[in-house]
């Protein structure tokens, strides 16, 4: 598989009150990032059901983007603390599924950030892209144990 | 597939028409989608206009559609629109599904191709996900008639007056001992120049004998529960040490009591007060209030010569902090700001050179009630200066403290060089950056200024100290700037120099926004529901701000926000009950294995647990609709409204249609 013609599909979890704006903002002013990106609306980012993220990856998503209130901004008080912790354990089990850990993002906007959000989307389309398409669907495809520790994570 | 949908792309102009094509999108949503149960897919000018929204009714009745999806602006926008355009024709306004093809699409991309697979993606993922749309009824609740004003500032005086005035009960909480707020320290206002004292008493007098109005100074609020129509506020009233309804406010106890405590707050260090006091002769209430820190009794147990001289026994020792809750319908937050603290740019001196004063404490020194009488003199206490510099924006429009303009400042200065120039005739120069004299009749009080012969140096002041290079400079503060007008380096030397120190939020901005549960931008500055169509609510429903609390603002900006504050709050008790989002977590009882795991996940409490059934119920009026559970729950019982597992597993798949149908697009990267 060539990676020069590959346009990645990234499914993007956003909330309601805050990354959600903020991409409101980002339109409204005309900032540009890469089309590969679409964005689901949850009321939070603590809706987050893992499944979705399962389902998106096996439905032919390449990368998965969930972004959310900031640590203590959160607009149901502590709601993203727990998306916080799905995000951990889900990756966790995406890599001992063989997927590229790179291919799971999380990271906090406000509504106020519509700039950093644009960033971020461009950086993670530019990551996917390097790493070629997700090859869930193809028949030598097998669980693989995990040769590498999860990385800590570092939050905004 | 039993449901018809009908899908309407919206052209907003060129909006969306100029980077997507429509026509290519709803002709590719007709014949693709069908399948899924599009009957009818099509392209309009203006969605929104009511010409679009008939062509929508027009198709409900004629096709009999069960479901519609909208391509268009964001749903923040226009949800209620559409919502509303189906409930008139008697389709259930939550079958409706906008999909944001302007902010999510059009306006962030600018390949065509891309962009028009995108917007057949999305709107693939609305169609997908609105067949699993349910027909659901707003939640009815009933709103209190009372009213919190948090801030006792001129925006909080004027929000309570005006709904007191229209009959409805207010609670107003202040901090400190009185209300009045900044405004009561200051001398002047710009740009008419009345004394502002002569102005705001009376509102202050009227909050003080409203009938509608219930006074909680010295007090402040610690909790806040509920939503909108029925909040719970909790409201610490801080011990007073005086019983108001025997206090008379006659003043001896603070003419006897022999303690003296710098006046950090209303007279900004310029001056002392006694323990016990009020920060100003007007004060409303005109209670007392007893500083236990600094009162003789508190520390070593003796004195009392305020209860001793007090005519009617008011003084009560005993007193301890109470708190009280207050139900209220609506909530307005007018908590003001601080004023930036100019010592953190060491290089003016402030702090370090007595002749160097913030805004704040030359507002008092110009006051007739201040600490000179409004003689304006230096810090010796007789000396009459001869030469005044005035520095604006100090912390404001800085990198390195405060990027923002801070609005007021430039009038701020200009009043206080025509202060200075017409009580003690000295050279005033202004030190300005940018003069902003955006208010009406500003520019010509600028102009009056300029008449005036007041100095304008253009140019950012890099030092004020009192080293002397040359005899003329002995004694003098001297300012060095670059007059960036003559391209000159210049050293002014003045006698007194007052620093224009810019607005900032309230120290514990943040921890108020999180108790009342609203946000607040990167400066802390409350964020309002739309920055130019609504900068009063708040994304919190029954939250409103106002004043300087939700940006620097001057008087007539802060009173023309309280007002229309209230105005909001009224037209809501007018409704008297309010429809709330139906977007609520529910439990399946058969499903529901009674874990637990969803009770201890919710912030809100919303979730009962039945002893008996073994199983758990959620109130739909504490349940906020986040669907943290949902997600928690391992038997899959719980399911969220407007949000259900179908709902978005499905948009997932529709997202995804096109990649499934290896219909890659040709987006060549940037």
């Amino acid at each position: 598989m060539t990676n020069d013609n590959f346009e990645p599909v990234i499914i993007g979890f956003t909330c309601n009150w805050c990354s959600y704006r903020a991409a409101d903002m980002a339109g409204t002013a005309r900032m540009k990032y890469a089309p590969n990106i679409r964005l689901i609306r949850l009321m939070c980012s603590g809706r987050l059901d893992p499944t979705f993220i399962f389902k998106a990856l096996a439905g032919g998503a390449d990368g998965i983007l969930i972004s959310g209130c900031h640590p203590g901004d959160c607009h149901y008080i502590e709601q993203n603390y727990k998306a916080l912790r799905r995000f951990q354990l889900t990756k966790r089990v995406l890599i001992q599924m063989g997927m590229e850990p790179e291919r799971l993002k999380l990271f906090w906007a406000s509504a106020a950030e519509g700039a950093f959000l644009t960033s971020e989307i461009n950086k993670f389309v530019k990551v996917i892209r390097e790493l070629g398409p997700l090859n869930w669907n193809e028949n030598n495809f097998r669980v693989q144990i995990p040769i590498h520790s999860i990385e800590e994570e570092v939050l905004a | 597939m039993t449901e018809k949908i009908g899908v309407y792309i919206c052209h907003c102009g060129t909006n969306i028409a100029g980077v997507v094509d429509v026509q290519d999108v709803s002709r590719w949503v007709g014949k693709e989608l069908a399948s899924e149960g599009v009957v009818i897919a099509r392209d309009y000018k203006f969605m929104c206009s009511s010409l679009g929204q008939e062509l929508i009714q027009k198709d409900i009745q004629e096709l009999g559609l069960t479901r519609v999806v909208v391509g268009a602006c964001s749903p923040h926008l226009h949800e209620s629109t559409f919502r509303n355009a189906c409930k008139e024709v008697g389709l259930n306004p939550y079958l409706c599904e906008l999909v944001s093809l302007r902010e999510q699409d059009s306006w962030v991309h600018s390949d065509k191709n891309a962009a028009t697979d995108k917007a057949k993606a999305i709107i693939s993922g609305g169609v997908s996900r609105v067949i699993y749309h349910e027909e659901l009824e707003p939640l009815k609740v009933p709103i209190n008639p009372n009213t919190l004003v948090v801030g006792g500032g001129i925006a909080g005086i004027q929000a309570a007056l005006e709904i007191a005035d229209a009959g409805y009960h207010v609670y107003l909480v202040e901090r400190e001992p009185s209300i009045g707020g900044h405004m009561a320290q200051f001398d002047k206002t710009f740009p008419t120049l009345d004394c502002s004292a002569c102005i705001l008493t009376p509102k202050m007098v009227q909050v003080g004998n409203h009938p509608n109005i219930t006074l909680l100074t010295w007090s402040e609020v610690v909790n806040v529960e509920g939503y909108v129509g029925s909040f719970d506020v909790t409201v610490n009233k801080k011990a007073r040490f005086i019983k108001t309804d025997t206090c008379t406010g006659c003043g001896i106890c603070w003419e006897k009591c022999p303690k003296k405590v710098v006046d950090e707050v209303f007279e900004v260090g310029m001056a002392n007060r006694k323990a016990i006091y009020t920060p100003f002769p007007q004060a409303v209430p005109k209670y007392p209030v007893i500083d236990a820190e600094n009162c003789t009794y508190f520390i070593n147990g003796k004195c009392k010569a305020c209860e001793k001289f007090c005519p009617t026994g008011a003084i009560d020792f005993n007193q301890k902090d109470e708190e009280v809750i207050i139900k209220v319908g609506n909530i307005i937050i007018a908590t003001g700001y601080d004023l930036f603290d100019a010592k953190r740019i060491p290089q003016y001196g402030c702090g370090r050179y007595d002749n160097v004063y913030t805004s704040l404490e030359f507002e008092r020194l110009s006051n007739a009630a201040g600490p000179t009488g409004g003689n304006i003199i230096l810090k010796d206490g007789k000396t009459i200066p001869k030469s005044v510099g005035i520095v604006h924006c100090v912390g404001s429009r800085d990198q390195n403290y405060n990027e923002y303009c801070s609005s007021i400042c430039c009038m701020q200065s200009l009043k206080f060089a025509h202060l200075v120039h017409e009580r003690t005739g000295a050279e005033v120069y202004n030190f300005y950056i940018d003069i902003r004299t955006p208010g009406k009749g500003y520019e010509e009080f600028y102009n009056r200024l300029l008449e005036e012969r007041t100095n304008f140096v253009r140019g950012k002041v890099a030092e004020i100290s009192s080293f002397a290079r040359i005899p003329e400079e002995e004694g003098k503060l001297i300012i060095q700037v670059e007059d960036t007008l003559i391209s000159k380096q210049r050293r002014i030397p003045v006698d007194m120099v007052i620093l224009s120190s810019g607005l900032q939020s309230r120290s514990d901005a943040k921890e108020v926004a999180k108790m009342f549960g609203i946000s607040c931008s990167a400066e802390n500055w409350y964020i309002e529901r739309h920055p130019k169509l609504d900068p009063i609510a708040t994304m919190t429903e029954g939250i409103y701000i106002a004043g300087c609390a939700q940006g620097p603002k001057d008087i007539p900006a802060s009173v023309a926000q309280g007002a229309a504050a209230a105005a909001r709050v009224m037209g809501k008790i007018q409704q008297k009950e309010i429809s709330l989002e139906p977007i609520r977590a529910t439990i399946n009882e058969e499903q529901c294995s009674g874990c637990r795991i969803c009770n201890d996940i919710c912030p809100f409490n919303a979730i009962l647990y039945h002893e008996d059934k073994m199983t758990s119920e959620i109130n739909p009026a504490l349940c906020q609709g986040c669907g943290t559970c949902v997600a928690a729950c391992p038997a899959g019982a719980i399911s969220g409204t407007g949000f259900s597992n179908e709902q978005v597993l499905s948009q997932i798949e529709g997202l995804l249609l096109l990649k499934s149908l290896e219909n890659e697009y040709s987006y060549s990267g940037d």
